[in-house]
């Protein structure tokens, strides 16, 4: 939506009519988020003397790349009132299903990449499918496909991990290009178009429409059935892509992958300002979100904080960002 | 400080971001009266009582309250004090049955929190009984018709037995027999020294039921007046700031040829055999009692809810709609009923808010052509004079009329031949009323067939070429301008001769 607040902002100017205050509570509501980010890396900065280098930088959005992709398409479904919590099972089957086909010498590169590309985009519209057509909630379905999708995951590996990947596979998540991380670059991509999509397209129009008022956009033409198998389609095919990258990182195909990632996709998002109750939510709100995550992991590490302990300030870090997103809301 | 009054609300001034929602506004409200509060949407009668009830906070001013200086920050504060609000919006937890909805929050119970059922059921029991209302207490919400959910709320408020009670727009839903109902139960509220600060729209239950009336505009305080001494011209030189002399400028419109035929249509439980044509130019008005499938017809024709049987004929060609979507490429529009419920993207901006039904159209390659979007809102918000500080505003924080204009703004950058309006001047004051209805007889004027529905006889009768009124799912007449008379529509609405007068 930042074309929109520029727009604002212009407008704004022109008239000059509005307080200076305002304009201060309206740039902490804007970028708040944000600020916390940059606080907490000067913070960590001064606590520990490793955190502010380029490589541990550089280390610190690649690990996030995952999440953050599945964040991306997460903070889409959500921002139309739906949710997926199946995002971390179709990670684990892309995983093992594109590794089977990433063994040297056998396919060329894209062919793993295009079936788990592929993977990803089919179970998410069946999400959707299942969703609009027989009116089941996003929860329910998803929680399906999470159990189901983690069930083919061990089935079609027989529980096992499928190694020895071709190097050119390897380097989706392993290489770099001038000293970048390939998944950073992917990351980065992603953001880009998703960011397009949502705010330059009638996609992205109708995506705030369905989440603002399901029945009004009904009414006012919307084919949100279609939309919804799109949306879900989205967040299917980025969990593949996400599966793809993770897969290769680690060298192997693992049908115990993605554990969990569909909560923390689900909490970059909402600390990101996305809004369960829907039409509310930016594509930059969640990369922050997601960044705020990968830094305080990574900072807590480098403190030597118990991994217990983090994952107990994390559940308080979300809920306090909920918190405060609410409150603001409330006053405006 | 005056004994008289029990509520004095002095200088309150209340800011929201780019708007003055009330700039110095004052109240009084005498003891065991009836004061009615009127103002155009937007005037700031419902900021005034959030701030009453603790919703809001005010950036300035004073409240004195039965002797003492109000300070209250949430609703529950508010009703221990004695102030208690029938909302226009009603709210009911539709799950939960009568009583349960009445004694929300202060349940008869045991300790640990169990419910005296009993006992419950009892107090409704005794609370309807003195009401003279025939509820039972353990039907569900959910199963009570719109206006005995209201009922249900009236007497909610009531229960609280509170010593300032606030009703918005308590009539807006309810049918004569209800209002007069509501109208003895105010006045015996008055006899036991309960105050009233009663929000409405509608001029002629100024006289019959209020002592006194207060008129915000644009945010400030105009003036309280004696209801029995202002005249209706001067309460609406008062709440619009300049004469009104007639709302309705009919125009004289040359009718042209059908463009939509409706043959027998039949919607199982809901209505039967309805049919009605509409013409080029022509506005064409249902009337009908709440409940008598008026919406329903719309609906269906519109594609919300299909109909079982009969056929649709858009400009001679037979029509099949399954879908809104349907409606739309056939050149309809439908402005529903509930704004909230079922027009407003709350969340969004009113730009966003203007686009949704023809963002194709402006979609090229994929890509929106923001330019034209921005051009073309920025005209229409001008031709229709929204109030908005910029198009980019959020709309939840427009007034309703604002609002309704807004999303009559949608339908007209879709451009269709034929428009339904569903209610289309409801919670809306009279101000902007009158530039709504300007509107809808300039789109007859240039050829679009209009359907609208509406619950006030002299909207319906002002506005209509023709009027179809219903009754119970059927059709039981239709009259033309010159036939009709609020007797008449009334006579074939209810299904009964009335008596003229009442």
């Amino acid at each position: 939506m930042n074309s929109q607040v520029s727009i604002v902002n212009k407008q704004e100017k022109s008239k000059s009519a509005v307080s200076s205050k305002e304009r201060v509570s309206r740039i902490l509501h804007k970028y708040g988020m944000l600020m916390i980010l940059i606080a907490l890396i000067i913070l960590m900065s001064f606590l520990s003397p490793t955190f502010f280098t380029t490589g541990n930088l550089l280390n610190i959005v690649r690990q996030m790349s995952v999440v953050g992709i599945v964040a991306i398409g997460v903070t889409i479904v959500i921002i139309t009132t739906g949710i997926d919590l199946s995002s971390g099972s179709v990670i684990a089957l892309v995983s093992v299903v594109a590794a089977s086909f990433a063994h040297p010498d056998t396919y060329p590169f894209f062919v793993p990449i295009l079936i788990g590309l592929g993977l990803g985009l089919l179970t998410g519209v069946i999400n959707g499918t299942i969703i609009s057509k027989a009116k089941i909630a996003p929860f329910i379905v998803t929680l399906g496909m999470m159990t189901a999708a983690r069930g083919a995951a061990l089935l079609f590996s027989d529980g096992r991990p499928i190694g020895n990947l071709s190097d050119s596979f390897k380097f989706i998540g392993q290489g770099a290009v001038f000293g970048i991380p390939v998944p950073i670059i992917i990351f980065a991509f992603v953001g880009v178009v998703s960011y397009i999509l949502l705010n330059k397209t009638k996609f992205g129009k109708y995506v705030y429409a369905i989440g603002g008022n399901e029945q009004a956009a009904i009414i006012a033409g919307v084919n949100v059935d279609k939309y919804k198998i799109f949306v879900y389609g989205y967040a299917g095919l980025l969990s593949g892509l996400a599966g793809i990258i993770l897969t290769s990182r680690i060298s192997s195909g693992q049908p115990t992958a993605g554990v969990m990632y569909e909560l923390d996709a689900i909490a970059a998002a909402v600390i990101g300002g996305t809004s369960l109750a829907g039409g509310i939510g930016t594509i930059g709100g969640t990369i922050v979100g997601a960044l705020i995550i990968g830094v305080m992991n990574n900072g807590l590490d480098l403190l030597n904080v118990s991994p217990y302990w983090q994952q107990i300030l994390k559940g308080v870090i979300i809920t306090v960002a909920v918190f405060i997103d609410s409150r603001k809301n409330r006053k405006s | 400080m005056n004994k008289d009054y029990v509520l004095e609300m002095i200088n309150i001034t209340k800011e929201f971001p780019g708007v003055k929602a009330l700039d110095n506004v004052q109240l009084k409200v005498k003891k065991g009266t009836v004061h009615a509060l009127m103002g155009e949407n937007g005037a700031g009668k419902s900021t005034l009582m959030k701030i009453l009830i603790g919703i809001y906070t005010p950036d300035s001013g004073k409240i004195i309250f039965d002797g003492e200086e109000l300070k209250v920050s949430a609703i529950k504060n508010a009703l221990d004090k004695g102030i208690s609000m029938i909302h226009q919006e009603l709210s009911p937890i539709p799950n939960m049955t009568v009583a349960e909805n009445i004694f929300l929050g202060r349940e008869p119970s045991y300790k640990f929190g169990w419910v005296k059922a009993k006992e419950l059921e009892e107090k409704t029991r005794k609370l309807f009984e003195k009401l003279e209302i025939d509820i039972d207490p353990k039907a569900k919400m959910s199963e009570l018709s719109i206006a005995n959910t209201q009922m249900v709320e009236i007497a909610k408020a009531i229960s609280y037995n509170s010593k300032l009670i606030i009703m918005d727009e308590p009539t807006s839903a309810i049918t004569e027999k209800e209002v007069h109902h509501l109208f003895k139960i105010i006045r015996s509220l008055k006899q036991e020294g309960v105050s009233i600060i009663y929000i409405t729209h509608k001029m002629d239950e100024l006289a019959q039921i209020t002592d006194e009336v207060t008129v915000l505009r644009d945010g400030k305080y105009i003036g309280t007046k004696s209801s029995d001494q202002i005249t209706k011209d001067e309460l609406i030189e008062m709440m619009v700031g300049r004469e009104l002399n007639q709302i309705f400028h009919k125009q004289r419109v040359e009718i042209k040829e059908a463009v939509l035929s409706v043959k027998d249509l039949c919607k199982n439980g809901k209505f039967e055999n309805i049919s009605f044509e509409v013409r080029k130019g022509e506005i064409v008005g249902i009337a009908g009692l709440m409940g008598s499938g008026r919406t329903e017809v719309l609906e269906s024709v519109f594609g919300i809810n299909p109909s079982d049987s009969g056929e649709i004929y858009v400009h001679g060609e037979k029509a099949t709609i399954r879908s809104p979507r349907d409606a739309i490429r056939y050149g309809m529009g439908l402005l529903t009923e509930d704004r909230k419920l079922t027009g407003l993207f709350l969340p969004l901006s009113v730009q966003d808010n203007i686009i949704t039904v023809t963002i194709e159209q402006y979609a090229k390659g994929g890509f929106l052509n923001e330019k034209k979007i921005q051009e073309d809102c920025q005209r229409l918000s001008e031709q229709l004079a929204i109030k908005t500080p910029s198009l980019q505003q959020l709309i939840k924080y427009l007034s309703g009329g604002n609002q309704q204009k807004a999303l009559i703004a949608r339908w007209l950058l879709q451009d269709p031949d034929i428009l339904f309006l569903d209610e289309p001047t409801r919670g809306i004051d009279v101000g902007a009323k009158s530039e709504i209805y300007n509107l809808i007889f300039d789109l007859a004027k240039k050829g679009k067939a209009i359907v609208v529905v509406s619950s006030e006889l002299p909207e319906i009768l002002g506005l209509s070429d023709r009027i179809i009124v219903m009754h119970d799912g059927k059709k039981t007449g239709e009259l033309s301008r010159e036939e009709a008379t609020q007797e008449r529509i009334m006579e074939l609405a209810t299904g009964e001769l009335v008596t003229s007068g009442s």
